[in-house]
């Protein structure tokens, strides 16, 4: 606790009112005592930061945009005005976020919250101070700021920069819908991007909700942009459907956390999580991770929510970008790694968030395999990937989860971005049985090549980016005593090399053997390829030196240095997550045993499995489609013929028949509830309750109304039988009847 | 038509008073055409059509109702009965004026005074 208290004043620096002490905090390499008081330090001791408010313009940048955009619309704007602020925006934002950066890490040594403007203040006592009382709710403040540690400069450097990048694309990409709809596509892509910001650098978890049905309202206008093609509005519907599914459960996590915490802000509620649990919490308690991990699983494409993702392609190929790599599908790993101190606290959360990761990665790679377009292969690819990020973070790595989303974002951005060129090219033709020996068409070896390095990057070739994060994820799970699951490792690493073979099977495909193509749907009279210009192969280019880069950090921690995902994600509430730093680590140390897998030294072994699988993937794609195409056909063919195996190609080619099976477990009994209640509503309610209250006073009404016959002496007769009644009865009662 | 508790009381407020005393006799033939003039107004509003007519019944029982405040406040030796009567007196005047002026004004609309003409709010 006092070693808290010196780091709070050490960080406190800039403004120094106490001599700065020098702790060993921001030390990723102490020993493991100091590594604990590190960690206690990055998850509890946030400290206001007035002086950082300018990064509320990283929001407010994007904001902008949005609004111009719209205004655009409005007018009917018919140039690219709201492409060049858009990207404008968007490259102001990636900007204000490296001068973030580099204004934070070196001089803060602790999160720190921004303020921004006050938003929701409702206090039920005098003071109504924020969580003043745990565990008794009294004041609910959320108010519009900023929280900023390692995690939240990570993710908003590749989530900016890889929203400029695609939005510039974009600008390219979409010209033929120059008009109304282009204004609408840059104005949503805005939104989202805002949507994005606000979930990461919010400084409660309102904000991150509003961020959070902020990305799935933008992702939904954004796959519903053909909203005349039914196919495009049915997979909007599907994803926001599916999504709010998971919504609730992040919804029921946040009310949980208030109901336990008294309060929604992270830097208490982290505060608050750090110390010893009370004996008597109350059960409720344990449920926050399961409903936080069900939103997760909604927003990130895992099973059972897993089947919006692939059909999200039905928008244009950036949104796809946009969605698979920097935006959307991230935020579930990033809410588990931001809210990771919870799920310590239940390791049945993190086991199930493992298992979770695990079998998405292998049921989406297993269809992967047979899928014709080239665009559902790649979005397959992601959900497989995500099930990958999952599986580290119920493993235990945070850092692994978190590199892999680095990395991930990168080179699934590039190979979106470049089918979408082939598709731009080729007047939407996707299937790769259809398209062959593109690097040999003239104008397209940028994109050929460039989808090459995103190729080599998704199977996890030896000593690319994807191989260093992937590794890390299976090396942790495969050695982790606390956390980890060796049967998960070998499930990952037979998914690593299903994922190598279905990648290559497209590359091989698609961009070798001999050049053959066909024009997609959208062709009219004569076609020729119509090759990428400057925008497109610019950003290409630029994704992949980024996928390149994204492996220096491996690099330098491979000979020796510190990787800088590490040390970013270190600096967190997702700190205890690291090797270096989490409690794995500690008993690592203590049991001063190097892991070993099978026998061996056990990142020796990770790396030299790792290899085996992904060459082993790599070269039977080689083999099957392009040295050899025929035997891939007549191979399908027997397995088809087969009686005892043919049932497997037809189920991976129909996605192991998911969406049919929701449709009959979920869609059609809800319609037989939905016709049920329709005809109860219509017969009892409306027929019998509502219609028939009315027909029985019109009845009654109709049984008195000779009674109203209009004789003026009728109504008198009446009034004075009544009377001579009332007079007979009273006589009676006088007269001592009633046998008193 | 026996009133058993009437005897009494008036003998009691006679020797309580001290003045003179109605026989009770006198009182109960005061009663009678108190019923009588009710009766004849009530026959003669539910069997007569000529408004006017009608009218005059229903003052008939009003004065019917007077005479019995009169007669009971008399054998009670309280005046708030008699006070009533000088009400209803007054309010009968004013009822008198504005009814035949209404009368006169639905004569006018249909030239007849049968109160079977006036049956427009009749349910069917």
């Amino acid at each position: 606790m006092l070693n808290m208290l010196a780091l709070a004043a050490a960080s406190s620096a800039p403004n120094a009112a106490l001599p700065a002490v020098h702790s060993a905090a921001g030390d990723a390499h102490a020993g493991a005592e100091g590594a604990a008081n590190a960690l206690s330090g990055w998850i509890s001791g946030a400290i206001a930061a007035p002086e950082l408010s300018w990064a509320g313009w990283i929001l407010g940048l994007p904001a902008l945009a949005a609004i111009v955009c719209w205004v655009c619309a409005a007018l009917r704007v018919k140039n690219k005005l709201p492409a060049i602020v858009t990207v404008a925006a968007l490259g102001g934002a990636f900007g204000l976020t490296l001068a973030l950066y580099f204004s934070y890490t070196g001089h803060y040594h602790s999160p720190v919250t921004v303020h921004l403007y006050d938003w929701m203040r409702f206090g039920w006592t005098a003071e109504g101070g924020s969580g003043a009382a745990f565990g008794s709710a009294e004041a609910f403040i959320a108010d519009f700021g900023l929280y900023i540690d390692g995690l939240t400069l990570f993710w908003m450097l590749f989530v900016t920069g890889l929203g400029t990048l695609i939005a510039l694309y974009a600008s390219e990409y979409m010209e033929s819908d120059v008009g109304g709809d282009y204004c609408r596509f840059f104005g949503s892509v805005s939104i989202f991007l805002l949507s994005m910001g606000c979930l990461v650098m919010g400084g409660n978890l309102a904000l991150l909700y509003l961020g959070w049905e902020g990305v799935g309202v933008a992702s939904y206008l954004l796959i519903g942009y053909y909203y005349g093609k039914p196919t495009a509005v049915a997979a909007a519907k599907k994803a926001f459907v599916m999504n709010r599914i998971g919504d609730l459960g992040l919804l029921v996590g946040i009310f949980l956390v208030w109901r336990h915490f008294g309060s929604i802000d992270f830097a208490t509620i982290f505060k608050a999580v750090s110390q010893p649990v009370a004996a008597d919490a109350h059960w409720s308690m344990g449920l926050i991770p399961f409903f936080l991990m069900l939103g997760a699983f909604g927003k990130s494409a895992q099973i059972p929510l897993f089947t919006w993702l692939p059909d999200a392609m039905e928008g244009p190929t950036p949104v796809s970008a946009l969605i698979h790599a920097a935006t959307m599908v991230t935020a579930g790993v990033y809410l588990i790694a931001r809210m990771y101190p919870f799920f310590l606290l239940h390791p049945d959360a993190l086991h199930t968030v493992a298992w979770i990761g695990g079998m998405t990665a292998f049921v989406a790679a297993t269809i992967g395999l047979l899928q014709y377009d080239m665009k559902r292969v790649f979005a397959y690819s992601t959900v497989s990937q995500l099930g990958f990020m999952f599986l580290g973070l119920g493993v235990g790595t945070t850092f692994g989860a978190g590199y892999h989303v680095f990395t991930h974002a990168f080179f699934k951005a590039l190979l979106f971005l470049a089918s979408g060129a082939v598709m731009h090219g080729f007047a939407g033709q996707l299937d790769i049985r259809k398209i062959s020996g593109l690097r040999n068409v003239p104008g397209f070896k940028i994109v050929s090549w460039t989808m090459f390095v995103g190729c080599l990057w998704l199977a996890a070739f030896p000593f690319s980016a994807g191989f260093f994060s992937k590794d890390e994820i299976l090396y942790v799970a495969m050695t982790d005593p606390v956390h980890g699951s060796p049967v998960l490792a070998w499930i990952g690493l037979f998914t690593a090399f299903l994922t190598a073979y279905y990648t290559f099977r497209v590359w091989f495909r698609v961009c070798a053997g001999p050049v053959a193509f066909q024009p997609g749907e959208e062709s009219h009279g004569h076609f020729h390829p119509h090759p990428p210009r400057v925008a497109i192969n610019g950003v290409l280019a630029v994704l992949a030196i980024g996928a390149v880069l994204a492996g220096v950090p491996a690099y330098i921690a491979f000979f020796g240095g510190e990787n800088w995902a590490e040390h970013m994600i270190g600096m967190s509430s997702a700190a205890q997550g690291v090797p270096s730093l989490g409690t794995s680590a500690a008993e690592h140390a203590g049991s001063a045993a190097h892991p070993t897998i099978l026998g061996f030294d056990g990142h020796i072994a990770m790396f030299a499995l790792s290899t085996i699988a992904g060459l082993a993937g790599l070269s039977l794609a080689w083999y099957f489609h392009l040295a050899n195409r025929k035997a891939a056909d007549s191979l399908k063919q027997s397995l088809l013929a087969n009686p005892l195996v043919g049932w497997l190609p037809r189920a991976l080619e129909n996605k192991w028949y998911v969406d049919e099976i929701y449709d009959a477990l979920f869609r059609k009994p809800m319609w037989a509830i939905g016709y049920v209640f329709a005809f109860v509503d219509k017969h009892l309610v409306d027929g019998t309750l509502v219609l028939g209250s009315g027909r029985l006073t019109a009845g009654l009404g109709r049984v008195f109304q000779p009674l109203y016959n209009g004789v003026l002496q009728g109504y008198a007769v009446t009034m004075a039988g009544g009377l001579g009644l009332i007079l007979a009865w009273i006589v009676w009662a006088w007269m001592g009847g009633g046998g008193t | 038509m026996i009133l058993r508790p009437a005897p009494i009381l008036a003998e009691t407020a006679v020797s309580a008073a001290g003045v003179y005393a109605a026989s009770p006799q006198l009182l109960q033939l005061s009663l009678a055409v108190s019923v009588l003039l009710f009766v004849i107004g009530l026959v003669g509003f539910l069997t007569r059509r000529n408004m006017i007519m009608m009218f005059l019944c229903t003052e008939l029982m009003m004065q019917a109702a007077a005479l019995a405040f009169v007669t009971f406040s008399r054998m009670h030796m309280n005046t708030s009965g008699q006070v009533f009567v000088i009400f209803i007196l007054t309010v009968a005047a004013a009822e008198a004026a504005l009814a035949l002026g209404l009368v006169v004004l639905l004569y006018r609309k249909k030239e007849t005074l049968s109160i079977e003409a006036w049956s427009e709010l009749k349910e069917c």
